[in-house]
C-alpha cells in the first residue's frame, strides 16, 4: 500500500541527507602508507607490542586472504573495492595508551561528547541513576582510546578491556577462544579482519557471574580513506549474563570506507549473551555517494547446554550492509534469537539476515525482520534455518515482514529453510501488506480515527523488537526510528 | 575474479557429441535451427546445472546425470506400452508420446472439437509461420535456464495445440507421455499449448514410465494463454523406476482478464524436478500454481517456481503439499517477482511439508522480489511431522494408527486437490493419492517419530 504522509515525514527526518554525525574532527593521526602488504600486517602487530604468536596468525590469514576471491552473491552492486587504496591503520599520536583521561586528546573527548558518549565515570554516575550505568570500550579509528568503569567490572571478575590489552593481559583466553566461531577463512572479509584487525572490544564473564551494568563498545571512524576492522571477541562462561551494546557513526565524505568488522559470541552451559546493535554509520549522500560498506561477520556459539544468544539490530546507516548475525545452536537445548530493523533510505543497499544453525537436541531459535525501504534503496533479508540430523526436537520460528515507500526501491525476501530431520518444526512467514483491516476497523469502531488507529497498531508492532533492546539503546533507537511500520503487521 | 571454467563432465562431453551429430536431422526451420544452435551454446558454456547455481541449488543435476543416455529417436511401442494405455482412465481426446515421440497410431482424435488443432510438433517445427521462434521461447525469466536450453536445443517431437479463439472445451485434452523403459533412454520432448482469447479448456498432462529401466526425461511444456481465458493445466508424474531422472519446465506467458491453474501430483517419480515460469502479459490475471509430492524411499522431488509480475493488478497463489517418508527429499523454491509499476499485486505463497521418517528431509525457499509499493505479498513456509493431537483424536476413536495416520495424510494433500475444478481429474487424482496412502497404509508403516 502507499504510505501515509505521518511515515514519509518520518523517514525523511532520518533520510541521508539528514546524517547528524557526519562531522570531522581534525585530529593528527600516526598512519602507515597505504595499502597492504606483509609489511602492513607487521607494522600492525609491531604498534600493539603483539606476541609472536598473534604476528604469525595474523601472517597466515593474509596468506590465506590473497587466495581467496570477493563473495558476489549478496544483492548489492560497488564499484570493485581497491585493497590498496585504504589506510590499514590510523591511531591519534597522542592518545597511544593513556593512563588517564586527561591523557586524552581533549579533540577526541570532544568529538565524544558531540556524540553524546559518556566517558568520564562521573558524568555517567551524575547524568544517570546507578543502576543503569554502562560501561563504555570507545574505539576511535584504530584504537581503543579508553574502556570505562574497569575497575568496578575487575570487581565482579569481569573482563572488559580492548582486545589490544587482553592479548597482552589474558593471552589464554583469546588463544583459547579467537577465530573458534568464525574460523579464519570463513569468508573474504573476516579472512581480512583476521589479517588486520586493529582494536575492539574483548569481554569475559566468569562463571556464574552476571555482569554489574551493561557493557558497550562505540566505534567511530573518523580519519579519510581508512578502514576499520575491529574485532570483538565475548565469552559468557557457564551460568553467566551479559548484555552488550554496540554504536557506531563516521563523519560525511565523498568516498567510500570500508568496516570489516569481525565480532565472536561464545555461550557455555547455561550463560546468555544479548547483544544489541544501533548500527548508524554514514550511508552516503541521497546521490549514492560515499558512505560506509559494512562487511561485518557476526556469529554467536551456544557451546553449552541451554545457553542462549540473542542479536538485536536497529540498521539506518552504512551506504551497503552486509550482515548476517547467526547463532550456531549447538548445545542441547539452546536458543537463539534475532531481531531486526533495517531502514535505508536514498541510495543505501542492505543485505541483511540471519542464520540460525539447529545441531544441538531440542533447540529453538526465533528471528523477527522488519525492513523499510525508501528512497532509491534496495533491502534484502537473506536468512537461513537449518537443522542437523541429530537436532531432534529443533523449533523455529520466523517472521520478516517488508514496508516500502516510493516506487523506486525495492524489498527482498530470501529465507532459506532445510529440515534434516522429521521432528523439526519450522515455521516461516513473510509478508509486505497493510494493516488488517480487521484490526483497523475494531479500533476504529472504538472511536479512534484512522491515523490514530495505525499508531496504535503500528506502535505494538515495532516493540516487538524495540522492546529487545537495552533501557539506554531503547531510546537512541526510538528518536533514531519514531518510523510507522504500517504496512507489516506480522 | 577469476573466471573458473570447469572441465566437462562425462555427460556434457556425450552430449555435445549427440548434438553435434543429430543436429542435422532434428526437426526444424531454419529459425528453430537457430534457436537450437544458441541454446546448446548457452547449455555448453555453463554445463549442467549444479548446486553452486543459486537455482539448481538442491537438485545437482551434474551429480545426477553422471552419464547421458542415447537419444531416442523412435517410440518403442512394447506390450507394457499397449497395457498401460488400455488400462489409463481418461475419456475424450489423448495423445501419446512414447519416449518423447508423437504416436499418432495409438492416439485418439475422434471428437476433437471445433476450433482445436492439433499437430505433431516435428511438422509445426518447420512450418514457416513467423511467431514460432517467440512462442517456443517462453517468458524471458526462464531464458538463463539450462535444463530448459538443453530441452530446446534436443527437442524432439510433442504436440502442438491450438484453440481458435472463444472455443469452450467440454472434456480436458489429454497428452500422455510414456518412457518405455526397455532400453537406456534420453528422451526430450516439448509441447505447445495455444489458447487464443476467450477459450475454456483443461489439458491433462501424464508423464508415467512403464519399464524396468530408468531413463532420462527433459520435457517442456509452453503454454501462451490469450486474454480473457481460463486453462486449466493438471500433471500427474508416476511410475518412473529408482533411477529416473526427470526435468519438467511449465513456461507460460498469461493475458488480461484470464486464470491459469497449474496442479501437479507427483508420487512414484523417482528423482524429479519441475520447473514453473510464468509471466503476466495483461492486467487483472489470476494465476494459481499448487501441487501434491508424495515421497518415500529415497525419492527426490523439486519444484521451482519463477512468477513474473510484469504488470499491475496481477494475482497468483501458490500452495504446495509435500509428504515425505523414508529417506526422500523435498524441494520448494518458489519467487515472486514484482516488476516496478506492477502495483495492486496480489500474492501468496505457502508450502507445508510434512516429515514422517527420520531420514527426510525438506528444503524450502521461498522468495519474494518486489520493486512496487503498493502490493499485498506473503509466503509461509512450514515442516513438521503429523500432529500428534489430530492421531490421538482418531486413535481415541479407535482407528488403528496407521489408518489414522492415512486420514491425516489424506486431508493434509486434499487442501491443494480441491483446486483441480474438473471433476472427474479431482476424482482421478484424489484416487492416486489415496493408492500411495493405502500402500503405505497396508505395509503398516507408521511414522517412525
Amino acid at each position: 500500500m502507499a504510505a501515509v504522509q505521518e511515515t514519509i515525514d518520518q523517514v525523511k527526518s532520518i533520510d541521508v541527507t539528514e546524517y547528524k554525525y557526519g562531522f570531522v574532527t581534525e585530529i593528527e593521526m600516526d598512519k602507515p602508507a597505504k595499502g597492504l602488504t606483509e609489511d602492513t600486517v607487521r607494522y600492525i602487530s609491531a604498534r600493539k607490542n603483539e606476541p609472536e604468536w598473534m604476528l604469525e596468525w595474523r601472517l597466515d590469514a593474509f596468506r590465506r586472504w590473497k587466495t581467496m576471491t570477493e563473495p558476489n552473491w549478496s544483492r548489492v552492486n560497488y564499484p570493485p573495492i581497491n585493497y590498496q587504496d585504504i589506510y590499514y591503520y590510523a591511531a591519534p599520536k597522542s592518545g597511544a595508551s593513556p593512563k588517564s583521561l586527561d591523557e586524552i586528546d581533549p579533540a577526541i573527548l570532544e568529538t565524544y561528547k558531540k556524540l553524546g558518549i559518556p566517558l568520564r565515570e562521573q558524568e555517567i554516575l551524575a547524568g544517570v541513576a546507578p543502576e543503569n550505568r554502562v560501561a563504555v570500550d570507545a574505539v576511535f579509528d584504530s584504537v581503543s582510546v579508553v574502556t570505562t568503569f574497569k575497575k568496578e567490572l575487575a570487581e565482579a571478575g569481569v573482563i572488559f578491556c580492548s582486545i589490544s590489552d587482553a592479548i597482552q593481559e589474558h593471552p589464554e583466553l583469546v588463544r583459547k577462544y579467537l577465530a573458534t566461531v568464525v574460523p579464519v577463512t570463513d569468508n573474504y572479509f573476516a579472512t581480512l579482519n583476521c589479517a588486520v584487525f586493529t582494536d575492539g572490544s574483548f569481554v569475559y564473564i566468569p562463571k556464574g557471574v552476571r555482569c554489574p551494568m551493561e557493557l558497550s563498545t562505540y566505534f567511530r571512524i573518523n580519519e579519510q580513506n581508512t578502514g576499520q576492522f575491529e574485532r570483538t571477541l565475548i565469552i559468557a562462561d557457564e551460568g553467566s549474563y551479559v548484555s552488550y551494546l554496540e554504536g557506531c557513526t563516521a563523519p560525511k565524505r565523498d568516498e567510500n570506507q570500508l568496516h570489516a568488522a569481525v565480532v565472536e559470541l561464545i555461550a557455555l552451559d547455561d550463560a546468555e549473551i544479548k547483544y544489541s546493535t544501533v548500527q548508524n554509520w554514514y550511508p552516503g549522500d541521497a546521490e549514492g555517494k560515499g558512505g560506509i560498506y559494512n562487511f561485518v561477520t557476526k556469529r554467536g556459539d551456544c557451546r553449552g547446554k541451554n545457553s542462549k544468544i540473542s542479536w538485536t539490530q536497529v540498521e539506518t546507516g552504512s551506504a551497503i550492509t552486509w550482515k548476517y548475525p547467526s547463532c550456531i545452536l549447538r548445545g542441547d537445548g539452546s536458543r537463539g534469537e534475532f531481531y531486526s530493523i533495517a531502514v535505508s533510505t536514498g541510495a543505501q543497499q542492505v543485505d541483511s539476515g540471519t542464520k540460525m544453525l539447529h545441531l544441538g537436541k531440542n533447540t529453538t531459535s526465533k528471528i523477527i525482520a522488519k525492513g523499510i525501504a525508501a528512497g532509491k534503496s534496495d533491502s534484502t533479508y537473506r536468512g537461513m534455518v537449518s537443522a542437523h540430523r541429530k537436532a531432534t526436537g529443533a523449533r523455529n520460528f520466523t517472521n520478516c515482514d517488508s514496508l516500502l515507500i516510493g516506487d523506486q526501491c525495492g524489498a527482498h525476501t530470501i529465507p532459506y529453510i532445510e529440515a534434516k530431520t522429521a521432528t523439526a518444526v519450522f515455521e516461516h512467514e513473510a509478508t509486505t501488506s497493510k494493516i488488517g483491516e480487521d484490526q483497523l476497523f475494531y479500533c476504529q469502531q472504538r472511536g479512534l480515527s484512522e491515523e490514530e488507529a495505525v499508531a496504535l497498531i503500528v506502535n505494538g508492532f515495532v516493540k516487538e523488537v524495540l522492546q529487545q533492546l537495552p533501557m539506554e539503546f531503547a531510546v537512541e533507537a526510538q528518536k533514531l526510528i519514531t518510523i510507522s511500520l504500517e504496512g507489516s503487521v506480522g | 575474479m577469476a573466471i573458473v571454467t570447469p572441465l566437462k563432465t562425462a555427460a556434457e562431453q556425450v552430449l555435445g557429441t549427440q548434438f553435434a551429430n543429430v543436429k542435422a536431422e532434428l526437426p526444424g526451420a531454419p529459425s528453430v535451427r537457430k534457436l537450437r544452435e544458441d541454446a546448446f551454446a548457452g547449455f555448453e558454456a555453463k554445463g549442467l546445472p549444479h548446486r553452486r547455481l543459486e537455482s539448481w541449488r538442491y537438485t545437482d543435476l551434474r551429480a545426477l546425470l553422471r552419464e547421458a543416455r542415447p537419444l531416442a529417436d523412435t517410440a518403442n511401442v512394447t506390450p507394457a506400452v499397449q497395457a498401460r494405455l488400455a488400462a489409463l482412465k481418461l475419456e475424450g481426446v489423448r495423445l501419446v508420446l512414447v519416449d518423447g515421440i508423437f504416436a499418432a497410431d495409438l492416439s485418439t482424435l475422434e471428437g476433437l472439437p471445433e476450433g482445436v488443432t492439433i499437430q505433431p510438433l516435428t511438422e509445426a517445427l518447420v512450418s514457416t509461420r513467423e511467431d514460432l521462434t517467440s512462442i517456443l521461447s517462453g517468458p524471458s525469466v526462464a531464458d538463463s535456464d539450462t535444463g530448459l536450453m538443453l530441452n530446446t536445443a534436443l527437442m524432439r517431437d510433442g504436440v502442438f495445440i491450438e484453440i481458435a479463439e472463444g472455443t469452450e472445451l467440454d472434456a480436458p485434452i489429454a497428452i500422455v507421455s510414456l518412457a518405455s523403459g526397455e532400453d537406456e533412454r534420453a528422451i526430450f520432448h516439448r509441447s505447445v499449448v495455444r489458447a487464443a482469447k476467450g477459450v475454456k479448456a483443461t489439458i491433462v498432462e501424464i508423464s508415467e514410465g512403464v519399464g524396468s529401466v530408468a531413463s532420462q526425461i527433459n520435457g517442456a511444456i509452453v503454454f501462451e494463454n490469450g486474454d480473457e481465458s481460463d486453462v486449466q493445466h493438471v500433471r500427474i508424474v508416476t511410475g518412473h523406476v529408482a533411477g529416473t531422472v526427470q526435468v519438467l519446465s511449465t513456461l507460460a506467458t498469461v493475458g488480461a482478464h484470464a486464470k491459469f491453474e497449474s496442479f501437479a501430483l507427483v508420487c512414484k517419480a523417482a528423482t524429479l524436478r519441475q520447473q514453473h515460469f510464468v509471466r503476466y502479459a495483461g492486467e487483472h490475471t489470476e494465476v494459481g500454481l499448487r501441487g501434491v509430492n508424495l515421497l518415500g524411499g529415497q525419492e527426490h522431488s523439486d519444484v521451482t517456481l519463477v512468477v513474473d509480475h510484469a504488470v499491475p493488478h496481477g494475482t497468483s497463489r501458490e500452495l504446495f503439499k509435500t509428504i515425505i517418508g523414508g529417506e526422500g527429499t523435498g524441494v520448494f523454491q518458489g519467487k515472486v517477482i514484482v516488476r516496478p509499476h506492477a502495483q495492486k499485486t496480489d500474492g501468496g505463497m505457502t508450502s507445508n511439508a510434512l516429515l514422517l521418517d527420520d531420514g527426510a528431509s525438506m528444503f524450502n525457499k521461498p522468495e519474494l522480489e518486489i520493486f512496487a509499493d503498493d502490493v499485498v505479498c506473503g509466503h509461509g513456509a512450514t515442516v513438521a511431522q503429523i500432529d500428534g493431537e489430530q492421531l490421538f483424536y482418531l486413535m481415541a476413536r479407535g482407528l488403528p494408527r496407521p489408518q489414522a495416520e492415512a486420514l491425516v495424510l489424506q486431508a493434509f494433500a486434499g487442501t491443494a486437490v480441491e483446486f483441480i475444478v474438473d471433476e472427474s481429474l479431482r476424482e482421478l487424482v484424489m484416487s492416486e493419492v489415496e493408492a500411495w496412502l493405502s500402500e503405505r497404509e497396508a505395509s503398516s508403516v507408521v511414522s517412525t517419530i
